[in-house]
């Protein structure tokens, strides 16, 4: 399948699901539990996203002192619960990579 | 009346304007990412309008560089974007007296950065009946400067070494969102889950550990979501 095709389906998707709701306003009732869900969906699907990179950079869990990876990753936590900025974790992230000695 | 459509216009642009500091070198990186995965430069900067999600972008590079099947992309492309139905759901009830196309027009226009600026907003209860020009103003401020960034990512992208880690800005980028979110002990518990099913996971085929794990998670905030109430 050309990449054109499976752009143009990923944007499809993606503005079917931002107008979902506001189409939908007071003319379909969601499940109860659908509202129930959201709150869950954006920390269940980064996180999925970014504890493999971290820990498994090269495909195998890797847990140790010489992983650059998992280090910056770990600043970059620590970085974004104190400053909540997206901008200084990048910054801080790309530091701890650049200069983590292995 | 068009002069305080133009106010409120201004003043969503003016709200968004800091944003773009941490928003357009993510577009850079994201456009010289693009050329390095394999896409055509006309294809990274019709990414940027088609998708207009930076992460989504982000992800779409990955998969295609390592040759996931379509439906598989499509699906995980959507699935990262799930979290706008959120957004999607919060403002409906705003804009519901509007035209269609004012709603078709917002929805486009719905980003995390957009979002964060509206919310802010109707947290500080100022709510003239123009606002729909200020939510138009950030939207259209966020998309101007991403297609700029992204243009711009696309010319420097191409002389820029290849074994910089620029892929690297997708975690550091998530990590970011995803912190301060995590505000209580479900939502831990769902990253916990989500995290430890993605590692277990992470070798079945197509990145489908990537589903797996985010629908545990979001199993496990269902869950104790209904145990608390």
């Amino acid at each position: 399948m050309s990449v054109w095709l499976i752009m143009a389906l990923c944007g499809v998707v993606t503005f079917a699901i931002r107008l979902s709701f506001i189409a939908a306003e007071g003319k379909v009732a969601f499940p109860p539990g659908f509202r129930r869900l959201l709150p869950f969906v954006p920390v269940a699907t980064l996180t999925a996203l970014v504890i493999p990179e971290l820990l498994m950079p090269q495909g195998v869990l890797w847990l140790a002192w010489d992983n650059a990876r998992l280090m910056a990753g770990v600043a970059a936590i620590v970085i974004a619960a104190t400053t909540r900025s997206v901008p200084w974790t990048l910054v801080g992230g790309f530091v701890v990579l650049g200069v983590w000695p292995f | 009346m068009v002069a305080s459509a133009f106010r409120e216009f201004r003043a969503g642009v003016l709200a968004l304007a800091p944003l773009l500091v941490g928003v357009m070198p993510f577009g850079m990186i994201y456009g010289a990412l693009a050329l390095s995965q394999g896409l055509s430069p006309a294809a990274a900067l019709a990414m940027s309008t088609i998708l207009f999600a930076g992460s989504a972008q982000f992800l779409f590079c990955q998969l295609l560089g390592a040759g996931v099947p379509a439906p598989v992309m499509v699906a995980e492309v959507g699935l990262l974007n799930l979290r706008h139905a959120l957004y999607s759901a919060a403002l409906a009830p705003r804009i519901a007296h509007l035209p269609r196309r004012w709603k078709l027009a917002l929805a486009y226009l719905l980003t995390d950065e957009a979002y964060a600026v509206i919310a802010r907003r109707e947290a500080a209860g100022d709510a003239g009946p123009d606002r729909h020009w200020f939510y138009l103003g950030a939207g259209l401020a966020l998309w101007g400067g991403w297609q700029l960034s992204t243009a711009a990512g696309v010319v420097v992208g191409a002389r820029l070494p290849t074994d910089w880690p620029l892929d690297f800005a997708l975690p550091l980028t998530f990590i970011a969102i995803v912190v301060p979110l995590i505000r209580n002990r479900t939502l831990l518990a769902v990253a916990a889950v989500s995290g430890i099913v993605a590692l277990l996971a992470a070798g079945l085929p197509f990145k489908l550990g990537l589903l797996a794990a985010a629908l545990a998670g979001m199993a496990v905030g269902w869950q104790l979501a209904g145990r608390i109430r």
